[in-house]
């Protein structure tokens, strides 16, 4: 016990500011101020595989370690799309996955906001066109279900993750 | 160049012919037909040996019919056999009597290609609803996919009936920020009685993907199989490519894909065993193994452009280097991660709570492991000495590896805490090797010159952070990719881990499931 305080002691807080979202500063406060105003309480995620290489999923898991720290944000995933606000989707969307998303889709509550991740996801850059439509794909999130933000990258890392996030809170 | 010679193995009537280049110890051979394909599988389990993939290809644009490809390992290295089957009625000896792992291998290989096993289990494994069941996307006069509706399956689970038994199903969405895949749990009260999987749902096509590629853009592919492995993907291809084009990288190239591969095994490893102690009700692991993690990515992607090292391994040698600077980045990194890494195992074997739901949770022994011919981590979980990097007494490994004598990690218990153990050996000594490498670096070309060699083909192994990944290359005859097939080790483990819960409750799942995280994208490619 004493060894494990220790190094919770020693290790410190390394959280990290949140980056700017547009082209102003915003600090913690204010980042969570926006999700208060515009949700009136915390933002939930549902996170969606629908086909990628999981390396996008590596950098999602980024997003919850201590530097970036985005449940302090108060944004935080959970395990059912009914208690979603906002579906962050990865992946070209396989023909395999196709009807779990869509009825993923279909159990998130109105009004809901939809993020794809990833070259894959967005359909964007080489990676994006390598991954397109085929016998066993449908190519992009938006070819399956409406789509707010696109946040592109191979995989794009957590910082462009949360900018994405953000961007998708603005539009509403 | 190596010269090439003939042997035989086990005294089987099929003369192999040793792979040239500086990849693993393998050797090429061809069937004569069904007999002896068998009787190979037979002599190979017979001696302990393991199935480690199997594939199927399409040759009758060359006037030819189709081709049943396998790779088995035995003590010496691994033999690749092909067999050759008519055109008019494809199908080829069942392995799954012998090797069950064979069984979902020779389910995709009909789901793909359309030639048949002569097998009991015939149910479609990577073909849900979203093409019909008499078009195989890998045929060469396949064309555009029929159109049809892809409407939700009904997939033929094994019922288990008795007093009190229910399911309990898992997916493909799952609870967490996971890969997608159906866990079908029979249980009675909390023990598991069963537990039945059902993957494919990551299926992206790739294979067709790469069918036609030129080299590079193979490359890209193949190191997206599955995200977490890109390194070991990459490397697996471009010793495939090189053997089958009679290229050999420097020994500078050599050495920073091993730097690269260990990196790689680091950073996998330290998110796990994070995750491990999160699932075991520790979130203190999480956040400490997540904060290293994250220190070892930024590092990647300050010394070599990307957190997780895509496309830094190519066919002929590296896309990047480390210059001098980068180069004392990293060894410091390496002591001070050995130093964190040592006091956080401290903590976790300290602590009771976290031991308690470890210890004789999800094991596999010895047996079981060899029978589904398992490999990498897992395996060594369970005492076995497998590992493509370390020397035996019958097998010495390519190079880098051969100057660096690594220390094969193993542990006999075959549980979750096995796994953890061996998890933070391998830590360590991937540290070790990685200063080594770092502080070792010979001079050399970064990367030389490929030179498509039309109709050639090749195979290459690594030994990636979860086992032993496989790709299998074929020139066409204008020098492009004519067929590839990237093999993933979840193939053999995931059979393991339906094993593994048996004996468990259902709470459990998710911490048996973790020890070994399994990649679903690499097995349904």
């Amino acid at each position: 016990m004493i060894s494990l305080l220790k190094r919770i002691f020693l290790a410190g807080i390394v959280s990290e500011l949140p980056p700017p979202a547009g082209d102003q500063g915003r600090e913690m406060e204010r980042l969570q101020d926006e999700v208060l105003r515009i949700l009136g309480r915390a933002l939930t995620i549902r996170a969606v595989d629908a086909g990628s290489c999981n390396a996008c999923e590596l950098e999602i898991h980024a997003l919850n370690n201590p530097y970036y720290n985005l449940e302090g944000s108060g944004i935080k995933f959970v395990a059912s799309p009914r208690h979603a606000d906002m579906l962050l989707v990865t992946g070209p969307v396989t023909k395999n996955m196709e009807n779990a998303l869509k009825i993923a889709y279909d159990c998130t509550p109105d009004p809901k906001l939809v993020v794809a991740v990833g070259d894959c996801g967005c359909g964007c850059g080489e990676v994006g066109s390598l991954f397109g439509p085929n016998y066993a794909t449908c190519g992009a999130v938006e070819n399956v279900i409406p789509v707010d933000v696109r946040v592109p990258g191979c995989p794009p890392p957590p910082l462009a993750l949360m900018q994405g996030i953000l961007a998708a809170i603005k539009t509403r | 160049m190596t010269t090439t010679t003939l042997r035989r193995f086990h005294s089987e009537p099929i003369d192999f012919e040793s792979q040239p280049g500086v990849g693993a110890p393998l050797w090429r051979g061809r069937a004569a037909d069904s007999e002896d394909f068998l009787r190979f599988a037979i002599s190979v389990h017979r001696h302990d040996g393991r199935l480690c993939a199997l594939w199927g290809s399409d040759e009758r644009a060359a006037g030819q019919g189709f081709r049943v490809h396998a790779v088995f390992a035995l003590d010496e290295g691994w033999q690749y056999l092909t067999l050759d089957v008519p055109a008019d009625n494809p199908a080829y000896p069942d392995l799954a009597g012998i090797f069950p792992a064979a069984s979902r291998m020779q389910r995709a290989t009909y789901d793909l290609v359309g030639i048949r096993h002569d097998g009991e289990d015939q149910r479609p494994w990577l073909r849900h609803g979203g093409w019909p069941a008499d078009w195989f996307p890998l045929r060469h006069d396949a064309g555009d996919p029929p159109a049809q509706e892809n409407l939700p399956t009904d997939y033929d689970f094994v019922k288990v009936g008795g007093e009190g038994a229910h399911e309990i199903p898992v997916g493909p969405i799952h609870a967490g920020i996971i890969e997608p895949g159906h866990f079908r749990f029979t249980v009675v009260g909390e023990r598991v009685l069963r537990l039945e999987q059902r993957l494919g749902y990551q299926h992206k096509g790739i294979e067709c993907r790469l069918a036609g590629a030129d080299f590079a853009t193979g490359a890209k592919l193949v190191g997206r199989v599955s995200g977490d492995s890109t390194c070991a993907f990459a490397w697996a291809y471009a010793d495939a490519i090189e053997a089958a084009c009679g290229v050999e990288p420097s020994a500078r190239a050599l050495a920073l894909r091993a730097l690269l591969l260990e990196r790689e095994r680091v950073a996998n490893h330290l998110g796990d065993l994070g995750a491990l102690g999160n699932d075991a009700a520790l979130a203190f692991g999480l956040s400490q193994f997540f904060r290293l993690k994250e220190d070892w990515v930024r590092l990647n992607a300050q010394v070599f452009g990307h957190r997780f090292l895509m496309d830094s391994i190519v066919p002929g040698g590296v896309a990047m280097d480390a210059d001098a600077a980068g180069l004392e980045a990293i060894v410091a990194q390496c002591a001070a991660m050995a130093r964190e890494v040592r006091e956080l195992q401290h903590v976790y074997d300290e602590h009771a709570g976290l031991q308690d739901r470890f210890l004789t949770t999800g094991i596999i022994d010895t047996a079981l492991a060899r029978d589904l011919s398992l490999s990498g981590m897992a395996a060594r979980a369970t005492g076995m000495l497998l590992d493509a990097r370390c020397h035996r007494h019958d097998y010495a490994p390519p190079p880098p590896w051969d100057k660096l004598a690594v220390r094969p990690a193993s542990d006999e218990r075959g549980d979750v805490a096995a796994r953890a153990a061996v998890r933070f050996a391998e830590v360590y000594e991937s540290l070790r090797l990685i200063r080594l490498l770092a502080t070792s670096l010979p001079a050399g070309e970064l990367r030389v010159v490929v030179q498509p060699v039309p109709g050639a083909s090749g195979v290459g192994v690594i030994e990636g952070w979860r086992g032993e990944v496989i790709v299998g290359v074929q020139l066409g005859a204008t020098g492009r990719l004519a067929r590839c097939h990237p093999h993933d080790p979840s193939w053999q483990a995931w059979p393991a881990l339906e094993h593994a819960v048996l004996r468990d409750i259902v709470p459990d799942f998710p911490l048996i499931n973790k020890s070994f995280n399994l990649s679903y994208a690499g097995q349904d490619i």
